[in-house]
């Protein structure tokens, strides 16, 4: 029992509450934010290294008995990722003061920035599949304000797309929770992990297995369920952009990875298959996607659909390299797109356009845009010694060693393309004529937004560097999805 | 054309009290038997939308100015409140307590902190629906 690990997910909510009052006063509104924000990753930051000290932590809502009560477990997957969330949450946050604008300041901006991260953080820690439904509707609400703010034709449009999608997953969602409740007798998911392996899985659990890969993939944009991602992340403004890209799809993508290495882990051959025959085919979806488009946003896009493959290829191996090598890909993916959103924010900012054809020779007038540009595009290809690079090394092992050779050659192969579309970028609107400039930039501005933004490329250079010294953590992480007994077992023996 | 109005505006001045003391009594019923904040919240909201509907929205406005955002807020922060109070006194995140006092005129009863929460409760279904019918109404 330890209430500690509440911390990250009710300080966001308390500074949302707070920030419902007085709207108009703008100062007052940004400095509460960042308050909340850093004194949230102060005490994430405390729980990480709790976490590493003293194995995962455990609290049951109102002193309920374990199976019974609603429990919330920080193990080390968990809070790094909630840790990470809250970074680039500062970062993003900082950025929009000088982009998001005025009016959304005034309507509740940053209520709803602190709202998603409750949700987020809620669902990274909970420990109660019917909660993690619960905290899903909770970032979904925020998400859905987040999108529709500011009343654009484009975000009108898009929203309603966005929120049917939703709508119809989240119903999904608990009609197959309702399928789980109903086999395994339990929501809470240690429990439902002993109770599968006492019944070994039998058929109805597979299909109820792949109905959540269906519903966790909706949110995470897998093959062939990503349709909607790319037209809807488009509509909001950079930051909200940012947010999004950084953050929601990785909650898929964490449910995903939490659910297969936790309930279904006794039909491999099945839903692992299934697992990796879809993230390869999100990967090579994405590739065509991000060749495709000339819009720097639609690229960027689409690159998060691959990245949510290369992840999920490597929690399909259910070997320790291969998850290893995915939590590490996964908080590098979240650094590095959150950079790469707002290094294209500041170029569509710059040129007044976001079509990469009208683009060209900002090398000469924002030289250094470009260089952190490219930083950022090496990194997220995964060039050595950034940041990409252990976590996608450590992917391609896990293939290896789980004897997908050809998969996993593909997997190598995508990072070329990855190369290709962030490197047309550079190209395009760094090198040649000069292209289009907006005549609107003003210096002051820029400044406000390229420093947010280069600090949080610095960052992304010290996670690749810097691994060594994370590796016991993700060593940590990697343990728990690998082998789900340190989680079940402190979850019964902990919770009172 | 003038619509006359008497009879239905003299009628919801005296049914709004009648439906808000109901919802003050689901809401106290609902400890142990069906009801509690959130139908309360509901009833309640009904009985000021039956004044909207005999009077018009301004006029309520004037009679009840309420921001009814703040009072969102307010009551969030009061169930969250009562959810963390168990935090300074060492049990988990969410525990509840309770005794029975023996209260002048009332005699002796049971006082739960799972009543403050289910006023958190109240508050926030109230001013979620008077928000949501304020801007539908604003909007013609």
């Amino acid at each position: 029992m330890n209430n500690f690990l509440l911390f990250p997910i009710i300080i966001p909510f308390f500074f949302a509450m707070i920030l419902m009052f007085g709207r108009n006063n703008i100062a007052y509104q940004r400095i509460t934010t960042l308050f909340g924000l850093v004194l949230s990753i102060i005490c994430a930051a405390g729980l990480v290294s709790k976490v590493y000290e003293d194995g995962p932590q455990i609290v049951t809502f109102g002193n309920w008995p374990v199976p019974f009560g609603i429990t919330m477990v920080s193990d080390m997957v968990s809070a790094l990722l909630v840790l990470t969330t809250l970074i680039l949450a500062l970062f993003i946050v900082w950025y929009g003061f000088a982009s998001i604008g005025k009016e959304r300041e005034k309507f509740f901006y940053y209520s709803g920035i602190m709202f998603i991260l409750t949700g987020v953080n809620g669902a990274f820690t909970t420990g109660d599949i019917f909660n993690l439904f619960v905290f899903f509707e909770v970032l979904l609400m925020s998400s859905y304000l987040l999108i529709v703010l500011g009343g654009e034709k484009a975000q009108l449009r898009e929203s309603i797309k966005y929120i049917l999608v939703n709508v119809i997953s989240s119903a999904l969602f608990v009609i197959t929770v309702a399928y789980l409740y109903s086999v395994v007798g339990t929501l809470n998911m240690a429990d439902i992990s002993l109770k599968i392996a006492e019944i070994d899985q039998p058929g109805i659990l597979t299909v109820i297995a792949v109905l959540f890969l269906l519903v966790f993939g909706m949110k995470a944009a897998i093959f062939p369920i990503y349709f909607w991602l790319p037209s809807a992340y488009s509509a909001p403004p950079i930051p909200v952009l940012a947010l999004f890209g950084a953050l929601l799809t990785k909650v898929g993508v964490y449910s995903i990875t939490r659910t297969y290495t936790l309930f279904f882990t006794h039909d491999l051959s099945f839903t692992h298959e299934l697992l990796l025959i879809l993230s390869i085919l999100t990967i090579v979806a994405g590739c065509i996607g991000a060749l495709a488009h000339f819009d720097v946003k639609q690229i960027i896009i689409y690159n998060i659909v691959i990245a949510v493959g290369v992840i999920l290829f490597g929690v399909a191996q259910m070997n320790e390299a291969g998850l290893e090598g995915a939590v590490l890909y996964l908080i590098h993916d979240m650094i590095i797109k959150a950079a790469l959103f707002m290094l294209i924010g500041i170029v569509i900012y710059v040129t007044g356009t976001t079509n990469l054809r009208k683009m060209g020779g900002l090398m000469k007038t924002y030289p250094a845009l470009g260089w952190f540009y490219l930083i950022a595009a090496f990194g997220l290809v995964g060039v050595p010694p950034l940041s990409g690079f252990i976590g996608k090394l450590l992917i391609v092992r896990g293939g290896f060693e789980a004897a997908n050779t050809w998969t996993t050659i593909l997997v190598l192969a995508s990072s070329i393309i990855v190369l290709l579309s962030a490197m047309r970028i550079f190209i395009y609107a760094f090198w040649g004529e000069q292209g289009q400039l907006s005549s609107k930039v003003q210096k002051n501005k820029y400044n406000r937004l390229f420093i947010p933004t280069a600090l949080l490329v610095v960052l992304s250079i010290f996670y690749g560097i810097g691994t060594e010294w994370l590796m016991p953590f993700m060593g940590d992480a990697a343990k728990v999805l690998v082998d789900p007994s340190i989680y079940t077992n402190a979850v019964m023996k902990g919770g009172n | 054309m003038k619509t006359n109005d008497v009879i239905i505006q003299f009628t919801a001045k005296i049914v709004f009290f009648m439906i808000f003391f109901y919802a003050v009594h689901i809401f106290f019923a609902g400890h142990y038997t069906p009801g509690g904040g959130f139908v309360g919240g509901l009833v309640t909201a009904s009985a000021i939308v039956l004044l909207i509907v005999a009077f018009d929205l301004k006029t309520v406005q004037t009679i009840l100015p309420i921001n009814y955002i703040y009072m969102v807020a307010i009551g969030l922060i009061l169930a969250l409140g009562t959810a963390a109070i168990s935090m300074f006194t060492g049990k988990p995140f969410f525990t509840h307590f309770f005794d029975y006092f023996n209260l002048p005129i009332l005699g002796k009863t049971s006082l739960h902190t799972a009543a403050l929460f289910d006023l958190g409760v109240y508050l926030v279904v109230v001013g979620v629906t008077m928000t949501i019918i304020q801007t539908i109404g604003e909007d013609e």
